[in-house]
This record gives structure tokens, sequence and C-alpha cells, in this order.
């Protein structure tokens, strides 16, 4: 497999450690380089064991919303009756995320491990890993990494002679952003349209096909052999104090060297852009920078000196999301971003509830009113208070996602919406007051 | 409805996949892999899925309807979709799209009157740090320029 983006020596690897590597997804490879010895070890242990070592590592889930993935695999009950499930997220559709696609193709087993740690963890015998079907290639490369697993008893009965038993499928998606949200992802599972469900109950009691249910990120899977292999603590460690471990970074826009990079948490955004993504391309300077995916609120260049991990994002008013980091130079015209970053959350929304459906839609009439010169000041006020009054009201988190970037895009940058509507020869004031 | 040995093996496979009971977990797969063999989600596609599963022909066209890679109607002999989202309009995904329009003579979902080229501007593909990224069919192609969108049309047959 060959690699989109050469790594900087900069980069921390321990889940990317195998990218480049010859073979890198095949059993043997992973086998002679530690793999399945994490999965070995946990089975003399017992559940909490392993949910207590994930807990120690601190790590947070990868998908977008960062949850504690111990205290989510805790949440799962213990001493019921039937079958438990776990649904591995590859639906990797938050714009400006790539990560997921390389550690399939790269070092699948490592995800797979990670599956059966915790399968073991919670009691499931069967997965599903859930790829957006724009990605066929790369269904078809996992399901011939999941036919030589079931010929080498990796997967199935019995695996690696240990007596635990696993089965583990592949699921294509068929084109909809919002499956990435959970629980229309198990709908769309069960072969329904992703609407997403009521909660709680949540996926860990009530999940795929009404079982309990572990549903995490490819890479928060990924992450869980080199916690067990070296410890929670080593883990955490890595990165800061309760932001443990590395994450992948996909660095986007308008840098010398874009690409997806595995760096520890916590490090300097400036030193990331500057120092792994090259700088700034053509010399130019940064206008603004969206950290981690197209819902994440976007920070100006001023704002931007600040460490990478969840806390010290939150504290900027933003978030880490899927990893997704957007650089844009001093010439882009954030107006059009806003309105292109509309398009896709009206095109994505499901049409379940109305504050999301209509809100989007609104939002993107009156950004493409702006940007084709027909808007007015009362336009821009309108677009930030109808994009607050989303926030909160909508039944899945997509209504916030296109609300956050809006609502931060319009407070940042109001003076290049203002002037769009100066251009208007027909906003005069007078006008707006009689409309 | 007929389709071939392969595919009536994957849709044999895929349906031991769900718990019992439960095989309308096999619906989108299906539609996805049917697709390809058919050309389109056809409305006998739809019917015989639909008895195949034990499901309405109604529940099966809500689907469609909902999923944007499912398709009623035939693409051309190759679809370019070309992504205009944010991390490939940064770096020309835009343009990209203007000129494969002139130069296909098309327009967002239409298709060549030859059926050879269909065109699509599409949302984020998951390409953004190799941006402007298109797919002609499934096959990804990164950091393209107009010049090489030229070369990938003039080389498809
Ligand atoms: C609209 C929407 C889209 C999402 N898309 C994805 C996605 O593509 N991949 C993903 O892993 N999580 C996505 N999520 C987050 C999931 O709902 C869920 O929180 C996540 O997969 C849980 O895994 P984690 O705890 O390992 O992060 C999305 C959420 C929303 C609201
Ligand atoms: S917020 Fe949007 S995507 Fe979520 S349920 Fe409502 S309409 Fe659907
Ligand atoms: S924005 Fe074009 S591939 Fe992600």
């Amino acid at each position: 497999m060959k690699l989109y983006n050469p790594p900087s020596p900069l980069e921390t690897k321990v889940i990317s450690k195998r990218f480049g590597v010859e073979n890198s997804w095949r059993l043997d490879t992973y086998l002679a380089t530690g793999g399945f010895e994490a999965f070995k070890k946990v089975m003399e242990w017992t559940p909490d064991q392993i949910i207590d070592e994930v807990k120690a590592s601190s790590l947070r889930g990868r998908g977008g919303a960062g949850f504690p993935t111990g205290l989510k695999w805790s949440f799962v009950p213990k001493n019921v009756e039937g079958p438990k499930y776990i649904v591995v997220n590859a639906d990797e559709s938050e714009p400006g995320t790539c990560k997921d696609r390389l550690l399939i193709e790269h070092d699948p087993y490592q995800m797979i491990e990670g599956i059966l740690i915790a399968a073991k963890a919670v009691g499931a015998t069967k997965g599903w890993v859930y790829i957006r079907g724009e990605y066929r290639y790369l269904i078809d490369h996992f399901d011939s990494v999941l036919k030589e697993a079931y010929q080498r008893g990796y997967l199935g009965k019995n695996i690696a002679g240990t007596g635990f038993d696993f089965d583990l499928y592949s699921q294509t998606g068929a084109g909809a952003y919002e499956c990435g949200e959970e629980s229309a992802l198990l709908e769309s599972l069960e072969g329904k349209r992703g609407v997403p469900r009521i909660r709680p109950p949540f996926p860990a009691v009530s999940g795929a096909f009404q079982a309990p249910t572990v549903l995490n990120n490819v890479e928060t899977f990924s992450t869980v052999p080199e916690i067990i292999r070296g410890g929670g603590k080593w883990y955490a460690d890595l990165g800061t104090p309760k932001n443990g471990g590395t994450r992948m970074v996909c660095l986007a826009g308008h840098v010398n060297k874009p690409g997806v990079y595995e760096v520890p948490l916590g490090m300097n955004m400036m030193y990331f852009i500057n120092e792994i993504g090259g700088g700034m391309w053509k010399g130019k300077k940064m206008k603004a920078t969206i950290p981690g995916g197209s819902s994440c609120p976007i920070l100006r260049a001023d704002e931007c000196d600040i460490p990478m991990d969840y806390d010290s994002m939150a504290k900027a008013g933003t978030m880490l999301g899927s990893g997704g980091m957007m650089v844009m130079d001093e010439d882009t015209d954030m107006v059009k971003i806003a309105l292109r970053i509309m398009r896709f959350y009206k095109h994505e929304s499901c049409g379940w509830c109305i504050p999301c459906r209509e809100g989007t839609t609104w939002l993107q009439k009156m950004l493409a009113r702006i940007v084709d010169g027909n808007g007015a000041m009362r336009d821009v006020d309108m677009v930030g208070e109808l994009a607050k009054s989303m926030l909160g009201r909508t039944f899945c988190p997509l209504g916030d996602a296109a609300a956050m970037p809006t609502i931060s895009i319009v407070e940042k940058f109001r003076p290049e919406f203002e002037a769009y509507v100066a251009r208007n020869p027909f906003a005069s004031s007078e006008l707006v007051q009689v409309g | 409805m007929t389709f071939s040995p392969e595919l009536e093996a994957r849709f044999a496979d895929l349906l031991t996949h769900y718990p019992p009971g439960r095989q309308r977990g096999a619906l989108i797969p299906m539609l996805m892999y049917a697709q390809d063999e058919v050309g389109a989600v056809t409305p006998d596609l739809m019917e015989e899925l639909a008895k195949r599963l034990g499901i309405s022909v109604l529940q099966v066209d809500e689907v469609v309807g909902y999923y944007s890679m499912l398709h009623k109607k035939p693409q051309g002999k190759y679809h370019i979709q070309i992504c205009t989202n944010v991390a490939c309009m940064l770096r020309g995904g835009a343009e990209l799209y203007e000129h494969a329009c002139k130069k296909l003579g098309v327009g967002h979902k239409q298709t060549q009157a030859s059926g050879k080229f269909s065109l699509e501007e599409v949302e984020c593909i998951g390409a953004c740090s190799w941006a402007p990224a298109i797919q002609v069919n499934y096959d990804f192609h990164h950091e393209v320029t107009v010049s090489q969108l030229d070369q990938v049309l003039e080389g498809l047959q």
C-alpha cells in the first residue's frame, strides 16, 4: 500500500507505525511486529481489568464527540441474556477527515485486534465495520483481510487457540453523512433510512438490532492494542493530563505539506502547522483554521497558538472533533466558506426535525443571497441569529454541527459579510427598514 | 430477475451476517452490489430484493430515496465525481468542477447522450489532505490539476 503523503520525523508513531512497511496489512507482518500479543494478554484478564486499563489510558473517542472510551464500555450491562455486538464507525464523512481509511488500508489487523479486545471486555460475539460506500476499494481490501483472518483462525471459532469466538463483517454504506451519527448508523445497519433514534436508551444498552452494543470509531479501536501492550499509564503519558495519547490529524488546505500525521495530544497547533505541515503555502499569512472537521467553530489565526487537546480546544470555544484540520490563507473568502459549509449540511440533513431541515435550508438561501450580491445587513444578523436558535433544538447533533461553524464565522469575520452587502446597491438602510 | 453467480454467492453470504430474522440488514449492501451489476436500481430490482427479504417494495423504495449513491437511472460508463467541499475548494476543487462541466458538456448529475460520461459535484470523499480529489466510478485520484483531469478523461475509452 502506498503512502499518500510522506511521514514527518516529528510524528509520534504509535498506531501508524506500520504505515509504509511492506505488506503492512498482512497477518504475518502484523504477527511479526507484536500483533495479537495484547489480545492473548487480555484473555487472562477479567472484563473489568480491560476496562480499567482503557480508562487509565484516558483514551477518548476519535470519531468526533471525544467521549471517554473506557467509560463507554463500562455502560454495557453485564449478566444480561442474549447477544452483544461491536460496531465500528468507518463512515468517515466529516469534511476534512481522511484518517480512518489509512488505518484500515495499512493496518487492518490492529483495528481487528482492538475490536476483539473490546469484545472480550463486554462479552460481544459479533461485529460489523460500517464503511462509507464511496470507499469501495477499501471495503474490497478489508473483505480480503477478513478472508485471510478467518482462514488463519484469527476470526471465527477458537481465535488463535484461545477458545474465544468472534465474527466480524464489513457493511457498506450508500452515501449519507448522517449515517456517521451513531444511531442513524445503527438504523442503516438494519436496512433502513439513516434517521437517528431517540436516546436514551444509548447503544451500550440498545444498539445494533436492539442488543447492547459498543460503537466506536476506527481510530479508537485501532489504539486499544497498543494501550494493552504498553499499559494505560504509558499511553496516557504520551499526551497531556486527561487527554491521553496520540491522534491522527488530517492537515489540509493552504499549507506546504498537507497530509495525515500522528501527533501527541497537547502539541501546539502552530508548531504542528509550521513544522510538520511545512507552514503556509506561497509565503502567505494564515487567516483562519477549522481545527477538527467542518462541524467545529473556526479559529482566527491569532487564536491558533494553543495546545491541540480536547480541553484546550474547548477553552478556545472549539473542538478537536474528528481531527480534520483545514488551514486558510489571507486570501480566503470567508463568506464563501460559510456558504459552502452550509450547502453541505443542507444536503446532508436527514429532514427528520424542523429546526435542522428548515434552518439549514434558510441559512443556505440567506448566505447565497449575500454571496450573490443581493444581501442586506439584516441578512447578516439573521444568519447569526437563526444559527443560534438551532443550537440544542435539534433531534441529533447535525443541527448543532451546521450552526456552530456558521455562528463563529459570522462573528469573527463579520466585516467580510458587510463588504458583500455594501457592494449591493439596493441594500440601503432605508430599504432594509421598509423590507 | 437473475443475477450473476458471483452476485448470488455474495447475497447468500450477506444473509448470514445478521441475527436470525433480521436479514433486512442486508438490504443496503444488496442494493449497492446489485446496482453495480444491473446499472441502476430498477423497479424489477426493488421488487426482487423486497421479495427476497420479505419486506414491501415501498420499504425498499424509501431506502433507495434516502441514500445518495443509490440511483434509479443509469449513470455514464464513467461517473466523474468532483469534490468541492472545503478542503478541496481551498485547493481548486470548484475550478476542476467547472472545467469538467465545460469539457463534458453536462452539469451536476447529468449524463452525456452517448452514455460515456456522467458528472456529479460531490461532498467530501475523505481525501482532504490530498485535495483536490475526484473519483471516477470507485477509483480515487488525488491532488488533481486541471491538466491531469484532462488526461484522466482523455485516457478513458
Ligand atoms: C452528523 C454526525 C456525523 C458523524 N460522523 C461520524 C463519522 O463519520 N465517523 C465517526 O467515527 N463518528 C462520527 N460521528 C460521531 C458518532 O456519532 C459517534 O459519536 C462516534 O462514532 C463514537 O465513536 P468514538 O467514541 O470512538 O468517537 C458523527 C456524529 C454526527 C452527529
Ligand atoms: S438534526 Fe438534522 S440530521 Fe439530525 S435528526 Fe434532525 S433533521 Fe435529521
Ligand atoms: S473536502 Fe474534498 S475530499 Fe474532503
